[in-house]
């Protein structure tokens, strides 16, 4: 479904990404972890279109389209679905006004009908349900105001309003609470399906405790230096990240 | 005494001529206190001239293109109801008063409040079944001394409306003001003048309209005075959708009693060129004041609003909010004054002027200024001039909402909570079909 072959990337005249080699099939969650400032969040970005980060080599296709060549709307049409880690507050924008834009430029694009009103909210209702957030949330302005846990829950609910194919998770536990933390993992796993695939990027193991990854893998200094399976990351967690930094820096 | 005098130019004797011309047709009228007055102003316009730059409140706003220019002033119009149709103005309920190049055109209007409600009539008309009303309030506000467009417009307004309500009374329809400048033939100018007085306890909501028809250039001279007895209460909205070969000067004078309320939204959706002042005297203990503002230049439209609160009494409150969205190679220009009186312990006032600025081209000039001569006041001031966020551009798009899409969604976001100041709701929901227009361009 995914398939990065070499991908570089740089934000100004600093390389960030320098050759990442991923395969991800219908279905997988794959794990990234690293060290702060391996490029974790560069690589969710670069996937998702952001314009900050320049491409500098290498190529990504998404079910055999050229995902470097769209720009971030297409990205989202063609079913990529990156959950922020900062989600960003926008006064003025009701979420419920909002996700129907959304979810109905995405159907376009499909070229499937415009849910009208009463479709849309019988859909959001039922997805409310599924990541148990709450309607008062969702008539406020766009984040505006949200507690950490509100804005994470509030990705995941527009996650499970859009239905991505490929779900991209950039560091969704980072400020949360273990409760908050089990809420969010529980919506995410809802949506597990065999066509639907995860990118979980995390620093930490415990999001994996909850989310369970197919593969895990270890990115450091731009490149993706060791994989594994779910053991991995508990590896990880008990002896930190030096020993890799060790094993890469003599290599 | 004034630095800015600049030499006659044609526009300025233009006025000086016309204003003889019509002295020497006249014949007991010039004996009159009105015509005196008058008179007064022509002889502060011609002292006082136009502006230029060097005159501190025109730093920004060039008015030498205008008095340069040549406009036929209250040049009959004949329209009907099938050429306005092209400014879907929707028929709103209400009073609605038709004015084309300053003419009053009743077979376009209509008057809907009873007479107990309010007095409601053009300036014309009041001159002669009003005329100890005009004695008591016209020109008594908006200084004609100091602003040389003021003057203008006292020495030579033909027209506008008189509006009385008496004490007590509630008027539940609104009244709109349609001013529209019939530029299809010729340049034409005029000089609306209004004067609405709400006596005690009495409330009204009042909505100024300013439209072009065709492509010539057209210049309004509006003033409008405003006073508020004890624990009235005013909606007053100026609504501004003029072309771009369209000049505008365009001074409010408030003139506010014990507990009365003014609650203001200023929108210009488009204009050549464009200076609004308001000005507020808070002359009275608890009064509130609030003046919400709104403005989108494109191309090469200029956009000045100046604001004053002149807070002369304690208690009182005043809030202000003025948002822009700038682009392509227009300006803006923001200046807010605010003066606390020695006299105006436990003043609130507040003001904010926001800014998005979407091109390099664009301009915004903004400018707060404190006066505060009190010590037991709480004032707070403050101005962003930025770009959109990018961020939330990309956070849009990354949910599939297209880029020019996702664009209008934020310019109409960040200007959203200024429209919903406007509380009459049909005026509302035509601007906010007209500005999601006008941003999805």
């Amino acid at each position: 479904m995914l398939s990065i072959s070499n991908l570089q990337a740089s934000i100004g005249e600093k390389e960030i990404l320098k050759g990442i080699n991923l395969d991800i099939k219908p279905g997988e969650v794959h794990a990234i972890m690293g060290p702060n400032g391996s490029g974790k969040s560069t690589l969710a970005s670069v996937l998702a279109g952001r314009e900050d980060y320049e491409v500098t080599g290498g190529s990504v296709s998404f079910d055999g389209k050229d995902l470097l060549e769209l720009s971030p709307e297409e990205r989202a049409a063609e079913g990529i679905f990156l959950a922020f880690q900062y989600p960003v507050e926008i006064p003025g924008v009701s979420t419920t006004n909002f996700l129907k834009t959304a979810l109905n430029e995405i159907r376009k694009y499909r070229g499937e009908e415009s849910l009208d009103a009463v479709q849309f909210l019988k859909l959001m209702k039922e997805k409310m349900k599924l990541v148990n957030i709450d309607q008062s949330l969702l008539s406020r302005s766009l984040n505006e105001g949200f507690s950490g846990g509100e804005k994470k829950r509030n990705e995941i609910f527009q996650m499970a309003m859009l239905e991505p194919k490929l779900a991209i998770l950039d560091e969704t536990d980072s400020g949360l609470d273990i409760d908050a933390l089990r809420i969010v993992a529980e919506g995410v796993n809802k949506l597990r399906s065999p066509e639907r695939s995860a990118i979980v990027v995390t620093h930490y193991q415990r999001l994996l405790d909850y989310i369970v990854p197919d593969y895990v893998h270890v990115l450091y200094k731009g490149r993706i230096v060791k994989s594994g399976t779910k053991e991995l990351a508990f590896e990880l967690e008990e002896k930190g990240y030096d020993w890799i930094k060790t094993e890469v820096e003599t290599v | 005494m004034n630095s800015s005098n600049q030499p006659n130019n044609d526009l300025s004797s233009k006025f000086l001529a016309d204003f003889r011309s019509a002295e020497e047709r006249m014949n007991g009228e010039s004996k009159t206190a009105l015509h005196q007055l008058r008179r007064d102003a022509l002889n502060q316009f011609e002292r006082l001239g136009f502006p230029t730059l060097k005159h501190e409140e025109w730093k920004y706003t060039n008015v030498s293109n205008l008095v340069k220019s040549d406009f036929e002033f209250n040049l009959p119009a004949q329209v009907t109801t099938g050429d306005l149709a092209s400014l879907e103005a929707t028929n709103l309920e209400g009073n609605i008063l038709y004015f084309i190049n300053g003419n009053y055109q009743p077979q376009l209007s209509r008057i809907v409040s009873p007479a107990d409600q309010m007095s409601l009539t053009t300036f014309e008309e009041a001159a002669q079944t009003m005329p100890e009303l005009l004695d008591l309030y016209f020109a008594k506000y908006a200084d004609y001394a100091d602003n040389a467009f003021t003057a203008l417009n006292t020495a030579l307004a033909s027209n506008g409306v008189v509006i009385h309500v008496p004490a007590n009374k509630t008027v539940d329809a609104p009244t709109i003001i349609r001013y529209i400048s019939d530029a299809r033939q010729v340049n034409v100018g005029s000089q609306p003048r209004n004067l609405f007085v709400v006596s005690r306890g009495a409330q009204v909501k009042v909505m100024e309209s300013f439209r072009t028809l065709g492509e010539g250039a057209s210049f309004t001279n509006a003033v409008t005075e405003i006073v508020l007895f004890e624990d009235a209460q005013m909606e007053y909205y100026k609504i501004q959708n003029e072309s771009d070969t369209a000049y505008h000067i365009g001074t409010t004078q408030v003139h506010q009693k014990d507990r009365s309320h003014f609650y203001s939204a200023t929108v210009t959706l488009d204009g050549g060129f464009i200076r609004n002042n308001l000005n507020i005297a808070l002359d009275g203990q608890y009064c509130e004041a609030h003046m919400y503002g709104l403005y989108f230049p494109n191309g090469r439209q200029h956009i000045d609003n100046h604001t004053l609160v002149d807070h002369r009494q304690p208690n009182s409150y005043s809030s202000e909010l003025y948002k822009g969205i700038l682009e392509d190679r227009s300006t803006g220009v923001f200046n807010g004054k605010i003066f606390v009186r020695p006299d105006a312990q436990k003043t609130n006032a507040y003001q904010s002027c926001k800014n998005v600025v979407l091109s390099n081209n664009a301009t915004m000039n903004t400018k707060p200024q404190l006066e505060i001569y009190a010590d037991d006041v709480k004032c707070s001031h403050g101005t962003t001039t930025g770009k959109l966020n990018e961020e939330a551009l990309f956070y849009l798009r990354s949910r599939g909402i297209p880029q020019d899409e996702a664009r209008a969604l934020l310019m109409y976001a960040f200007a959203e909570d200024v429209i919903q100041q406007i509380k009459i709701d049909a005026v509302r929901e035509q601007l906010e079909r007209r500005i999601q227009a006008k941003l999805a361009r």
